[in-house]
């Protein structure tokens, strides 16, 4: 491969872009949430055609019409999320990915083989849907691999694994790097870049603003250039704990969601002004959890205490009476209705502990007073509170919906991702209101997939893995390589690596 | 080429403007259809909507039709609306008006001859009930087994037909008919009888009920939490389960409604215009109410004035037959046309057309 | 053999005559609902079916043409929902239902010249010998070419959807459409395709209604066979083969019920009219409590459309 460079003045998503890739490198694209690195990869793999500038792929002129062009060509690409059909199995999701696939029976075959290779181990026959989120990348991968792809693009691919199984994937990337293939890591978590990456572009609203190779800088000198600003951690305080507030005994509920991860036995409890912090790989009763936590999920009535009072069979309106409230990881459809208004999404959930009815009318002054100090105080960029959930961006909307929750002073917080695709100033403002809101005494349960920000906010940390949840311990003093195990090591995959 | 783009908010002017347009776009489709049916299409879509109120030689007939017909259409609608607010799809509305109009003037027939103040009450409050337990089989069995309340609803109109036939035929039939099929005439039978309350205005205890129901949907809908939540569990369901709504409570609430109110106007039907259980009783209103409340924007003051529209149609459509000689048919091809017409500039409220090529 | 002045080999014999509208239509749905698209306007292009096959037959004298026409007429009014559904973004349960108020209002429309007048004959396929073969002659080689074409299509429906390329594709959209998005199908020409094919097996279906199993023109003539066809395809779980043995429950039903009624049996006719819409209710709630198995083998993007970002 000669070089890639594509340059693309546009209003949007990429400006005047361009970049260069050898066979053989591991070329990093750093960039926060919404600097442009989704429409970047788009337009390399033909999903999306560039306003203007130019590709080339070895040394020819390169612009793919479509994906079926583009994997002709020798692009493969590993999505972050949305590419893989739950009811078909992993052969006939392969078959999907490729062109002109052979037969069933002979693509088995090759799927074992191309697994074995590469310390991959995957069975063809078995449904996508039942996979692992880990497992589910390997037949991303490996859709890719059997294409022999010249450049393989990489799209955030290890938020859904453990560290061991990053290790793993690491290996792999680096045996294909060593054959020859040039791949294209997208990312925005700095430590991995600068262990993986030779070169790395860093995009900052859509324009390149630094080149450099990663492992000359410091994670923090990468930060900066990624997010433009200093960043300061949050303050914590180490107030005493007070009593317990939230208990959970012996939670068990199977999954309401198809291909989902039932809980079993589930214990916990969180003190006031303690956060717990919960790890895991997606797809590991994350979901879940949440629910059977906030009320959508009914349990037997001892399995949730909420400050003594058993809640497991009430639903989330008494829940939140007793002085709860959730955040859930989708924002738009679960946390909020997309085309409702803000004031209408104010009312959603605050309408019990804010006392915006009256013997079943709504006060929508009172809604839209509410509204209006969630998107003062949180710093919600909106034009106004009369305009959809949908319009705004996905750190104002999770701005607005985790100050809603924070704002109805609640005694217990519960919080799925509350900074996913979230840009780094919001994000740094919702752990620092979180944090606050501990202090103040209440109790604090944030799932999350990001470890890095668990261990910043979390005084205790525990895993989920496959619906079991591992017994809390301190944050403090806690090992990269404890955390791993807690969350369930690598599935069986440094066993092929081994013979490899 | 045309390109969609999503508004960051549905557009309010659009969503007031879209049924107008759906109008206007039925009108000249329909005006074709009409020409090619060989009629004069200007004249065919004066006859429809003009004459019926304005032209002297009919309006005198025609003006009290107008609510007469526009009174279930409404009823009807307004349970609808509540329902498909909230993705729950009660398409079976037409059973439960045959079934609501039977169980009322059975009710009525039993008291035959008594002249007593309570039986009219009575039999509104059977009816009501009759169309309510009707609605209530596709609830139970959605909530219960999850059975699909669309394909129930509907299965029910064809078992209300058979039940209407049997009872027109059977139980309640009149014993002096001479064996012709269908019951005593309620209408001539004061004490249970729904008679025109003002002369020469078509309005009848059924058009009460209907402006009550508009109001009460519009209190509900903008002013209760109820309504708030039907509301979000239509366009949100996830959220709607956060926000603590019971999907089964939501899913008996909106079928029991707008059953209850579909009975209610089977029986306000029975017992006034139509005037006696016959085979013949059933006329479609059940379904012609989906479109009226997809035309008012399930939005019961839009539905009010959706109503009159559809009713107008009816009439005119009456009256084309008469003068013109234009099918039955052709106005029931008409009004499926709105719909069509209604759902896809509906588009414009929730997307902007943009001209450009590239994605 | 004779029960109750039933012959039992006839029955059989009548029960494939009568399936044969609903298990076309069926199959076409099927294969719309495995590509992610729910049309509830199967009764709507079944009844323009049929009257368009009648209209054409009967000004062709050919019943190839009629079936023929009637499956153009299903497949036109079905790009009619694909329009609206795939490029208008619709909502697709309301236009399934505006799609069955047109077709019922249009066809009577149509069929206006046509009440009282006798189609051209569909004769039964030749068979020779094994026709006179005692019970199984009667009940397999003696009908026409139609029963025999909509068995062939169930095996290749089943065949396509489980083997082909195009099938795993057409499952993969119905699964998740903006995976299939990512990987670069055209998710919404594949919907159109699917629709088109389900109103024209749903015309089809209604042709054979008018044309053979009738045979003639009345206003309502499917009345509900198309809704029965659909929860058929939700009581075969998607799977093709069960169609074929929904249809076949479902058509033993009305033939048996139409038996008992011209038997003179006891119940009154009302109540016997009513059975098959009562027992498909009754066999939908047995296979939707199952727990979740529905929800489980139902396409995961069922009646959800597809709007591409950016």
């Amino acid at each position: 491969m000669e070089g890639l460079t594509k340059a693309y003045p546009g209003v949007v998503a990429n400006s005047d872009v361009s970049f260069r890739i050898r066979p053989g490198e591991v070329h990093a694209l750093l960039g926060e949430n919404g600097a442009g690195k989704s429409t970047l990869v788009k337009m390399i793999y033909g999903l999306v055609k560039p306003d203007s500038g130019w590709m080339s792929l070895r040394g020819q002129d390169y612009a793919p019409a479509e994906p079926s062009v583009a994997r002709s060509l020798g692009v493969a690409m590993v999505f972050q999320h949305f590419s893989l059909f739950d009811a078909l199995s992993v052969a006939e999701n392969v078959a999907l990915g490729m062109e002109a696939p052979p037969k069933l029976r002979e693509l088995a075959a090759r799927i074992r083989k191309v697994s074995q290779d590469y310390g991959l181990p995957l069975d063809p026959d078995r449904m996508v849907g039942d996979l692992s989120a880990g497992e589910r990348q390997r037949v991303e991968i490996i859709r890719c691999l059997l294409q022999d792809p010249k450049l393989l693009i990489m799209d955030e691919p290890t938020s859904v694994l453990t560290p061991q199984e990053v290790d793993i994937l690491f290996q792999t990337l680096r045996q294909l790097a060593r054959e020859g293939t040039a791949i294209l890591y997208i990312s925005h978590k700095l430590e991995e870049i600068r262990s993986l990456c030779d070169e790395a572009t860093i995009l900052r609203r859509g324009k390149v603003v630094a080149t450099c190779t990663p492992r000359e800088k410091t994670a923090r000198e990468l930060a900066e250039l990624m997010v433009g600003t200093v960043l300061t951690p949050p303050e914590r305080s180490a107030k005493p704990k007070g009593d317990v507030a939230l208990e959970v005994t012996g939670l068990s509920v199977a999954s309401p969601i198809p291909f989902g991860t039932a809980l079993k036995n589930v214990a916990f409890t969180v003190r006031k002004g303690e956060v717990l912090g919960i790890a895991g790989v997606a797809g590991n009763g994350q979901d879940e959890l949440l629910l059977a936590l906030n009320g959508e999920l009914r349990t037997s009535p001892s399995a949730v205490k909420i400050a003594g009072v058993p809640v497991g069979a009430a639903g989330p309106i008494q829940r939140r009476k007793a002085g709860m409230v959730s955040a859930p990881e989708e924002r738009l459809g679960h946390a909020a209705a997309p085309d409702m208004s803000l004031v209408e999404n104010a009312l959603l959930s605050g309408s019990v502990r804010k006392g915006l009815t009256k013997s079943g009318f709504i006060d929508w002054a009172g809604a839209r007073r509410f509204a209006e100090g969630i998107v003062q105080q949180f710093d919600v960029r909106t034009p106004g509170t009369d305009v959809a959930a949908r319009s705004l961006s996905g750190g104002n909307l999770q701005k607005f919906v985790v100050g809603r929750e924070l704002s109805q002073a609640p005694t217990v917080i519960v919080i799925n991702q509350p900074t996913w695709g979230v840009d780094a100033s919001a994000a740094a403002s919702i752990r620092q209101a979180i944090i606050d809101r501990a202090a103040d005494g209440a109790a604090v349960v944030v799932i999350s997939q990001d470890l890095d920000e668990l261990l910043e906010i979390a005084d205790s940390f525990a895993a989920l893995n496959e619906g079991r949840l591992t017994a809390p311990r301190p944050t403090q003093g806690l090992t990269m390589d404890q955390i791993g195990l807690m969350m369930g090591g690598a599935h069986g995959m440094e066993v092929a690596h081994a013979e490899a | 080429m045309l390109r969609l783009e999503k508004r960051a908010s549905p557009s309010r002017a659009w969503g007031m403007a879209t049924p107008l347009l759906a109008v206007v776009l039925t009108m000249i489709a329909g005006g074709i259809m009409f020409a090619i049916l060989g009629k004069n299409p200007v004249e065919a879509i004066r006859t429809i909507f003009w004459d019926p109120l304005f032209n002297p030689q009919f309006a005198a007939y025609s003006r009290p039709q107008l609510l007469v017909k526009a009174g279930p259409l409404i009823l009807i609608a307004v349970g609808l609306s509540l329902g498909f607010r909230a993705g729950i799809w009660n398409i079976g509305a037409e059973g439960q008006y045959i079934v609501g109009a039977i169980t009322g003037a059975a009710v009525g027939l039993a008291f035959y001859p008594t002249e007593a103040w309570f039986i009219f009450p009575l039999m509104v409050i059977s009816g009501a009930i009759g169309g309510l337990l009707w609605a209530m089989i596709p609830a139970v069995l959605r909530t219960a087994f999850r059975t699909n309340e669309i394909l129930v609803s509907l299965l029910l109109v064809y078992v209300a037909q058979s039940l209407l036939s049997s009872m027109a035929l059977g139980a309640l039939r009149n014993p002096q008919g001479g064996g012709f099929p269908g019951s005593r005439n309620l209408s001539q039978y004061p004490a249970a009888a729904n008679p025109e309350l003002i002369a020469g205005t078509g309005m009848h205890w059924g058009v009460v009920a209907a402006f009550i129901a508009v109001i009460f949907a519009y209190i509900l809908l903008q002013r209760h939490m109820l309504g708030f939540s039907i509301r979000l569990a239509g366009q949100a369901p996830r959220a709607a389960r956060y926000a603590g709504v019971s999907p089964t409570r939501l899913v008996i609430l909106c079928l029991g409604i707008s059953g209850a109110l579909a009975g209610l106007a089977g029986l306000f039907e029975v017992s006034g215009p139509a005037g006696q259980i016959s085979i013949d009783f059933a006329s479609g209103y059940g379904f012609t109410a989906i479109i009226v409340a997809f035309l008012g924007r399930l939005n019961p003051v839009g539905i009010l004035l959706a109503g009159l529209l559809m009713a107008l149609t009816y009439i005119g459509g009456e009256l084309a037959q008469f003068m013109l000689g234009l099918p039955a048919a052709a106005i029931q091809a008409f009004q499926g046309m709105l719909l069509f017409f209604l759902l896809a500039v509906d588009l414009l409220s929730n997307y902007r057309i943009r001209l450009g090529g590239a994605k | 053999m004779d029960l109750g002045g039933i012959n039992p080999a006839v029955l059989i014999a009548s029960l494939m005559v009568a399936s044969v509208p609903i298990m076309l239509a069926a199959l076409g749905e099927l294969v719309v609902e495995k590509a992610g698209v729910l049309n509830l306007g199967v009764e709507g292009m079944m009844i323009i079916g049929a009257v368009m096959g009648f209209a054409v037959a009967v000004n062709t004298g050919s019943p190839l043409a009629g079936f023929l026409g009637g499956a153009a007429g299903g497949a036109i009014l079905s790009l009619v929902f694909a329009l609206l559904t795939q490029y208008l973004l619709a909502n697709q349960v309301a236009t399934g239902l505006a799609l069955t108020l047109f077709g019922l209002g249009l066809s009577s429309l149509i069929g206006q010249g046509y009440v009282g007048i006798r189609p051209p004959l569909t004769g039964a396929l030749p068979f020779g010998p094994l026709a006179d073969i005692p019970v199984i002659g009667r009940i397999l080689f003696r009908h026409d070419w139609m029963v025999y074409f909509s068995l062939l299509m169930v095996a290749a429906t089943w065949a396509v959807l489980k083997f082909t390329r195009i099938g795993l594709i057409l499952r993969a959209v119905g699964e998740n459409h903006d995976a299939a998005h990512a990987l670069g199908y055209k998710v919404r020409r594949i919907r159109v395709l699917a629709i088109c094919f389900g109103g024209a097996m749903a015309g089809l279906g209604g042709a054979y209604v008018s044309l053979i199993r009738v045979p003639q023109w009345t206003d309502g003539i499917t009345s509900g066979a198309g809704w029965i066809a659909l929860a058929i395809v939700v009581f075969a779980s998607w799977k093709p083969w069960r169609v074929l043995l929904g249809a076949y429950l479902f058509g033993g039903i009305t033939v048996l019920q139409l038996n008992l009624q011209a038997a003179g049996a006891r119940i009154p006719v009302e109540y016997l009219s009513m059975s098959p819409y009562l027992i498909t209710i009754l066999v939908l709630v047995i296979m939707s409590s199952g727990r979740g198995r529905i929800a489980a083998a139902a396409p995961a993007a069922l009646g959800k459309n597809f709007h591409a970002s950016r």
